[in-house]
């Protein structure tokens, strides 16, 4: 039988072990990006586009067409989820419509990403007809980022104090009027925090651009919304799985993926900073 | 402006917000639609009793056979091998981080749980080629490291912030006073922790538990990358497998539209969907379980 202090010490132990172990999968993760993709990055990588079959060359039009989408994704998905959002928190009373779409949002956000990428096809690429193009891809990734929107801004009009709006409507404003003056302005940091982050998800997110408009190689960065696009997640995929000298184009998927990271680290820190600064001004 | 366009205007929007709403349940309902319409349009040619218990899945071969099970089998077993690895290092990470962190380690480390969880799956799938992959070789004496192994070490990474950042929420959650009348009786921390904060915080930490599950489930692109995706019955944790998720990815860009085996690819999504909706419904009952328990 071990002691009462002893059980506590190695108890102490496993649980630093535990986190020890977390903490050594982000840094491995980390260190191999950055130590093997550090040395082929560089300006050309990432202001020119591939050449001589993806074995040289730079991912430029990867870098523009997951900006595209991400773009497409928000002027989508932005709106849409804050109408939707201001509906729940400001009007809806809790009735079985308002626990429907409760429940819907909860459901949505556990539908796995590949089926979004059905839907996406089903609905975008072949119902409506817009083929496969940053336009679908974008649409794609909108529904999948709506329920995070929808949560997050939620939240952040959830905080405003009902002090606020209820000023706003004794001096005579309508409903709308103390949403569009008083509430929006008071949880804007909270809404962009939640917008930049669920974007930086979706600017990683492969499955659902699969089958939505995602192709390995074009030429060019025409920018046309009804175009195929290469984006930076699907050229990892298809540099690390599908092409035919692997080993050779390995540190040119080292470096992608270290810019895929850098560029949804960049949108990460961007959210972190909004929260900050907001605290600050509290 | 006028009162009467003001309160047009009101009127107007308050519709807006509101119909916005119905679309956020139409999505939904149409995802749901669009599998159901396929797999029914899949029924009709091939019966769902193959379908469910057919060992086989082999949808370009002249015989063309639509086994569901080997796929399901393969996602269970990457699965079962990512919760095990995940749920003690999770609850392990969860309680080290709420009950012996500092000020100053927990602003270190719930930073990186987060970051952890914002990189991409495909980043992860990366490293599970050129990182965990070799390992396993070297490990084992196989030629290269793509197994179900593999995928249920990527699928722990993946699921660990989401099993984290839940259970240290139920943890955190657990009244103040259970802990101090275990203290007041003579328990030390870790006797605490044990006996009382756990047990007290346990409908969270299953919550958390069957939604990390929910998440590896439905994982695509880390599984599609580091499992070798060879379609035959899965016969262990050293063998290729492939996954729902990976069995699509890799079939839709290649059938031609409404053909049987498109619509085979919706009816196995709808299995996904269900086996998903199964796991996040549980998280949600416990989640719920959890709050009334301590509203009492």
């Amino acid at each position: 039988m071990i002691s009462k202090k002893t059980g506590a010490f190695l108890g102490w132990f496993v649980l630093l072990l535990c986190t020890g172990t977390v903490c050594f999968f982000l840094g491995i993760i980390l260190a191999d990006l950055i130590t093997k993709g550090w040395p082929a990055l560089s300006w050309e990588f990432i202001s020119s586009g591939p050449t001589e079959g993806m074995t040289t060359g730079g991912i430029l039009p990867a870098i523009v067409g997951t900006v595209l989408t991400t773009v497409i994704t928000a002027i989508f998905a932005v709106p849409f989820g804050v109408c939707c959002a201001i509906y729940l928190n400001e009007y809806a009373k809790d009735t079985s419509f308002s626990r429907l779409i409760r429940a819907s949002i909860r459901n949505l956000s556990g539908v796995p990403s590949i089926i979004y990428g059905l839907f996406g096809l089903a609905l975008f690429v072949q119902g409506l007809s817009l083929g496969t193009s940053v336009l679908s891809a974008g649409l794609t990734l909108g529904l999948l980022s709506l329920p995070y929107i929808i949560t997050t801004t939620e939240e952040a009009l959830r905080r405003v104090p009902a002090s606020m709006r209820e000023a706003a409507l004794g001096l005579g404003a309508t409903q709308f009027e103390s949403i569009r003056d008083v509430v929006l302005p008071a949880a804007l940091p909270g809404i962009l925090t939640g917008v930049v982050l669920t974007l930086s998800r979706a600017a990683g997110e492969t499955a659902p651009i699969l089958f939505t408009g995602a192709a390995f190689y074009i030429t060019g960065t025409s920018g046309a919304l009804n175009q195929e696009f290469m984006a930076l997640p699907y050229h990892l995929y298809m540099l690390s799985t599908q092409h035919q000298a692997i080993e050779q184009v390995r540190p040119l998927a080292y470096a992608t993926a270290l810019v895929l990271l850098i560029v949804i680290v960049l949108l990460n820190l961007t959210a972190f900073y909004i929260r900050y600064k907001h605290r600050n001004n509290d | 402006m006028n009162t009467r366009v003001r309160e047009r205007y009101d009127a107007v929007f308050k519709l807006l917000f509101k119909t916005t709403g119905m679309l956020v349940i139409a999505v939904l309902g149409g995802i749901f639609l669009m599998l159901v319409w396929n797999t029914v349009a899949f029924f009709i040619k091939v019966s769902p009793v193959d379908f469910i218990t057919g060992t086989q899945w082999n949808p370009s071969g002249s015989q063309a056979s639509y086994g569901i099970l080997p796929l399901v089998v393969s996602t269970t077993l990457v699965t079962i091998g990512a919760m095990l690895i995940a749920i003690p290092l999770g609850i392990g990470t969860a309680a080290f981080i709420s009950e012996y962190a500092g000020k100053r380690l927990k602003n270190f480390l719930k930073p990186a749980v987060e970051m952890l969880a914002a990189i991409p799956s495909v980043a992860i799938g990366f490293l599970g080629i050129v990182v965990v992959g070799p390992g396993i070789a070297a490990l084992t004496g196989q030629p290269n490291g793509l197994n179900a192994l593999n995928g249920a070490v990527l699928l722990a990474v993946m699921a660990l912030p989401t099993i984290v950042t839940i259970a240290e929420d139920a943890i955190n959650a657990v009244p103040a006073s259970y802990r101090e009348a275990s203290y007041g009786v003579g328990a030390n921390r870790w006797q605490t922790l044990v006996f009382v904060t756990i047990p007290a915080a346990a409908p969270g930490i299953i919550a958390a538990i069957m939604l990390g599950v929910g998440r590896a489930i439905g994982e695509t692109m880390t599984v599609l990358m580091a499992t070798g995706n060879v379609s035959a019955f899965p016969k262990g944790f050293f063998h290729s497998v492939r996954t729902i998720t990976a069995t699509i990815a890799i079939e839709m860009g290649e059938v031609p539209y409404q053909t049987t085996h498109y619509f085979a690819l919706f009816a196995i999504a709808a299995v996904l969907f269900l086996m998903t909706l199964a796991a996040n419904l549980a998280g949600e009952y416990f989640v719920n379980r959890f709050r009334k328990y301590h509203a009492a």
